[in-house]
């Protein structure tokens, strides 16, 4: 399973919010710009591909315990939000990469959709 | 849609105050005012914005001037794009007759570059009511796109479809229980037009109504959840 860091790294992503967990662990991805739908199908330790930057974002992180949220599209979260995603510890990993790209470059990287079943 | 039929079916629906709140435009909201001089029925301008995050968001407005001040807002958030009447319709602006005034070019079927916390403010500044609209249904709504009410939205109220059943909607959003809500038609055709949420206020403004959704001073509303006829 990729890490974070290895993501920041491959991809060129500039990390926001909080920095305390990048050597975490990655199990599967999942993209939408409906935080609703996100709340549903994202679980813990996913990255969420995502175009929205709003602060109802670092909430549905922290609620779901995912990995991370990659923003796309040179989306920037407001002063407030990020300051929030370092108290609760969400990384928030921006870039100006369409969520198209990132998916695509996620998926050469073995994430997938859902997680590897454990043998 | 014209003004003078919308005029008549509010009335004959018992209506006291309408509100007009085209997409991302005010235009037509002045002509519906006129048709409605001498009926009684209060006409509120207003917009039924498009945020960033495509969360609609109803603007109202006591004055067609500050609603044209937010209109110079909104334009400045919009894209640069035209309207395509094929996949959007006609955006006419009409008269109080209902005759044709112009067509706007402009692309309204878009997202403004404007946050929905900052719109809530900025509505605010302009001495507005901003209330997210049908926050239940299943696209361009704030629980659709947002997941649940951000913590510091600060709108006045939160607009419920007219297909909202209390018992299952706060079920399945039990922080609904915490909002004033209200119920409108989010007409598009005069039959959509609904009569659903009962205002106490002295007069037909946006502070006697803002005093109602807290309610403050006596000012009540309260929402007919099960109405006899539909």
């Amino acid at each position: 399973m990729i890490t974070l860091s290895e993501i920041v790294q491959k991809l060129s992503l500039e990390v926001a919010g909080s920095e305390g967990n990048l050597e975490r662990r990655i199990v599967a991805g999942y993209a939408s710009d409906l935080l609703s739908c996100a709340m549903n199908r994202a679980k813990k330790d996913y990255v969420w591909v995502t175009l929205q930057s709003h602060a109802n974002v670092v909430a549905v992180a922290s609620l779901l315990d995912l990995a991370a949220v990659i923003i796309t599209e040179g989306n920037r979260p407001d002063e407030e939000t990020l300051a929030r995603a370092q108290r609760e510890g969400v990384s928030l990993l921006l870039t100006p990469k369409t969520t198209f790209t990132v998916v695509g470059e996620l998926t050469a990287l073995g994430v997938r959709g859902e997680p590897e079943p454990s043998s | 849609m014209i003004p003078p039929l919308i005029v008549r079916r509010a009335c004959r629906l018992g209506l006291g105050i309408i509100a007009v709140t085209d997409h991302n435009a005010c235009a037509n909201a002045e002509a519906v005012i006129r048709a409605a001089d001498g009926t009684g029925l209060a006409v509120l301008p207003g917009m039924e914005l498009q945020t960033r995050e495509e969360v609609h968001l109803l603007c109202l407005f006591d004055t067609v001037e500050q609603c044209g001040q937010w209109q110079a807002e909104v334009w400045r958030a919009l894209p640069p794009l035209a309207n395509r009447e094929e996949f959007f319709g006609p955006q006419y602006v009409v008269d109080a007759d209902g005759e044709w005034v112009r067509t706007e070019e402009r692309l309204l079927a878009a997202s403004a570059e404007i946050g929905l916390e900052q719109a809530v403010a900025r509505v605010h500044a302009l001495g507005g009511l901003a209330i997210p609209a049908h926050v239940d249904r299943p696209s361009f709504s704030l629980l659709a796109n947002l997941g649940m009410v951000p913590a510091n939205l600060g709108a006045d109220a939160l607009e419920v479809t007219s297909r909202f059943q209390p018992e299952e909607g706060f079920s399945q959003w039990p922080e609904l229980r915490a909002w004033p809500l209200v119920v409108n038609g989010d007409a598009h055709r005069l039959s959509e037009i609904q009569n659903r949420t009962l205002f106490k206020v002295a007069a037909p403004t946006v502070y006697e109504l803002s005093l109602a959704l807290r309610g403050a001073e006596g000012r009540k509303v309260a929402v007919d959840w099960h109405p006899t006829q539909s």
